[in-house]
């Protein structure tokens, strides 16, 4: 045992053990409170989970298909996106790059991301760096008034196309 | 005359009111002087006493201080001079909210203005930024001085688990000040923050329940109010930056100095107790109740005196001239240096490369191994860790003592160079030889998450130090060890970072050899 009051001692023997407490009616009131706090803090803290995102439309209509049928590809920068038109069919990938989201730039035969360093080739599959995945594919449509629309916010498998 | 009524005051005993009146009128400055400090001049032990607890703001220093406490090899100043900075953080900072626009469309521009045409407007900027970098170099310090003094042992545990609360709030202030300027610096640091904030989608993408749930998803939205940083995003930086983190600070402060006190002062090398030695002059105008339930190395009276100084004027000036030196050295950077300011915002053109502030840069090493981990998992897991070590190293020797003595010394230094032998290693083979990735280019992102060069090397720092305090037979030099692992693989990875990384985080050996663009 310390010479001084206390301060040597572990903070168990600091204290005197608690008396054991038959006192239900106050455990249970304690309990409560504590609940009810805790549920009033769950609620309050949906308040800055956004039920509608302040975005304007996910889905852009970018012209007419036949804009995007003489180039191979055609990028859209203030989309973050490029869109392909092949034989098969007509494809978007976005420029988002799926580590940290910063603007990956197109290369020869693939893309890479100027902030870690991760690399995709021409499908858009990883190749390096840290990305956990491939580059993103965006839904393609044709508006009633004929025109191409990008969902910038659905995602579609690597092998849809949209047949012009 | 009525007998019953009272006989009227003589003249001469109560003056007339009027000639009252005009003596107190030329007393005032005295009598303001007195009513504002009431005690004597602070010459004797007494009225030193005195002029430290009738004082609302000194009264959270003791008053008297243990020698030990007042040399410079007790704390460095570094908690004092942390104090300082957030103070003129927060005073600089009230200046600055007076021109600023928190919006997307005016927060640039009012951000130039403050720059370049309100009077002072650059001078309190600077300041702003510069004691900003300051607050948190100092609180890594102060960390290191507590740690490795022993600082964390008990009664002093959770006051050490509060710091912890207030180096991530550090860092959390210093992180949300960053967006508010909206220049390319800022979108971009706060894009890839905000993506980390979702990176938990890495695991449960990989475990395909990301659909049902979503917990990093969850986060981003919380931070950002939106899908991308925009209105919403720096509207909510700003709350937290100005209000929320600020206020939770001054709590957590408050805590932490008043735990000081009832911790009986700071850690302090143990020595012979002078009991029942009768040094004060004057018995104490103050009976000291409260002290008595006080725990450990209080400062009793009449008990220990030797040992202790008045705190004023010893502590006061210390004080004092510490913070005059800080405000001086910041009013000096604010004068020559001014902090910078990009083009303005461009979502559409990242920086490269996008560096974030020095403190991040070791985190954004990680990061570019795996997002989740690096951003996330690893540093969760070094704030639990640390916040732990008072509970798990309860050995009592050596308390107060840097490094625990010898032993220590050795330990410490042995743990750095095995550290740094480690990280450089591990750099120069992922430079060179890259990761699994590389190697095989099918190989499942959660392999890379749980399997990359910075978990590799967390890895290696817990059994080194397993290995120490196994071999050592000490919980405190295992803590030695594991902490000097950490803090040397931080100040590594942020140097690699800060001078071998450029664009497209590919390695240079400097700056000079980056392609022009
Ligand atoms: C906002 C940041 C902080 C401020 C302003 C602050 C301020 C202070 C001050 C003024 C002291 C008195 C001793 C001294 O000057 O060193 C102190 C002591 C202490 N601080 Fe902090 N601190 C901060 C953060 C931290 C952090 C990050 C830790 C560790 C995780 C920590 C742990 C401690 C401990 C354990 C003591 C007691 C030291 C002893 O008994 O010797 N503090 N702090
Ligand atoms: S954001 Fe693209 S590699 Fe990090």
């Amino acid at each position: 045992m310390s010479t001084e009051p206390g301060g040597d001692l572990q903070s168990s023997q600091r204290f005197a053990p608690p008396q054991e407490r038959r006192d239900f009616l106050g455990l249970a009131a304690i309990w409560s409170a504590v609940g009810a706090c805790a549920f009033a803090l769950i609620g309050a803290l949906r308040l800055p989970m956004p039920s509608v995102f302040p975005e304007s439309n996910p889905k852009v209509k970018l012209g007419p298909p036949s804009r995007f049928l003489d180039a191979e590809v055609t990028a859209l920068p203030e989309q973050r996106l490029w869109v392909y038109s092949t034989s098969e069919g007509m494809y978007a990938i976005s420029a988002v790059c799926t580590h940290l989201g910063c603007i990956v730039a197109k290369e020869e035969d693939g893309y890479f991301c100027p902030c870690h360093g991760s690399r995709f080739d021409a499908m858009g599959n990883v190749v390096a760096g840290p990305a956990p995945r491939g580059l993103v594919y965006l839904e393609l449509s044709i508006s009633p008034d004929g025109q191409l629309v990008v969902d910038r916010q659905k995602e579609v498998a690597a092998a849809v196309r949209l047949k012009a | 005359m009525n007998p019953t009524m009272a006989p009227e005051t003589p003249p001469e005993k109560k003056p007339k009111a009027l000639r009252r009146f005009r003596r107190n009128l030329a007393e005032t400055p005295r009598l303001f002087r007195d009513s504002l400090v009431r005690h004597g001049r602070p010459t004797s032990d007494r009225s030193a006493s005195q002029a430290i607890f009738t004082n609302f703001f000194l009264h959270i220093i003791p008053t008297r201080i243990d020698r030990y406490s007042l040399r410079i090899r007790a704390t460095l100043g570094l908690g004092v001079i942390t104090t300082v900075l957030f103070l003129l953080l927060t005073g600089t900072g009230i200046a600055l909210m007076i021109y600023y626009k928190p919006s997307t469309a005016e927060a640039y521009n009012s951000m130039k203005d403050i720059h370049y045409v309100v009077p002072t407007g650059r001078f309190m900027r600077n300041i702003h930024r510069w004691a900003a970098h300051g607050m948190v170099a100092c609180v890594f310090l102060h960390m290191a001085r507590a740690f490795y003094t022993g600082a964390y042992k008990a009664p002093r545990e959770f006051n050490w688990v509060i710091g912890m609360g207030l180096f991530v709030l550090t860092l959390f202030l210093s992180f949300t000040g960053y967006l508010l300027p909206w220049d390319q610096l800022a979108f971009w640091a706060v894009t890839i923050g905000s993506e980390i904030a979702q990176s938990p989608r890495e695991l449960t993408d990989a475990l395909g329940i990301t659909q049902w749930f979503d917990p990093g998803g969850a986060q981003k939205h919380i931070l950002l109010g939106a899908n991308h940083v925009g209105e919403e995003a720096l509207i909510r930086f700003y709350v937290l930056h100005v209000i929320v983190l600020p206020l939770a600070t001054t709590v957590l402060l408050g805590v932490h100095f008043w735990r000081i006190r009832k911790d009986g002062g700071l850690t302090r090398p143990a020595r012979p107790v002078v009991h029942d030695r009768i040094v004060a002059q004057q018995a104490p105008a103050k009976t000291y109740g409260l002290m008595a339930v006080v725990r450990g190395r209080t400062p009793a009276v009449d008990r220990e005196m030797a040992t202790t100084v008045p705190a004023w004027p010893n502590a006061i000036f210390a004080i004092a001239a510490l913070s005059m030196l800080t405000m001086a050295v910041m009013l000096a950077l604010g004068l020559v240096l001014d902090a910078p300011l990009k083009e303005e915002a461009n979502p559409a053109v990242p920086e490269n490369p996008a560096k974030a502030p020095w403190y991040f840069l070791g985190l954004q090493e990680l990061v570019s191994y795996s997002a989740f981990m690096g951003g996330i998992g690893i540093p969760a897991l070094v704030v639990l860790g640390l916040m732990l070590v008072p509970y798990l190293d309860r050995e009592r020797e050596n308390i107060g003592v840097w490094f625990g003595g010898r032993q220590g010394k050795y330990v410490c230094l042995l743990s750095a160079v095995f550290t740094a032998a480690v990280v450089v290693g591990i750099l120069a083979f992922t430079v060179t030889q890259g990761w699994l990735r590389n190697w095989y280019p099918d190989i499942p992102q959660v392999v890379i998450t749980f399997v990359n060069p910075g978990t590799v090397m967390l890895v290696i720092f817990a059994l080194w130090s397993f290995a120490i305090m196994s071999v050592s037979n000490s919980t405190r030099m295992g803590a030695l060890a594991v902490f000097t692992c950490f803090l040397i693989a931080f100040i590594i990875l942020t140097y690699f970072a800060i001078v071998h990384r450029g664009p497209n985080w590919d390695f240079y050996w400097s700056q000079s050899q980056w392609p022009r663009h």
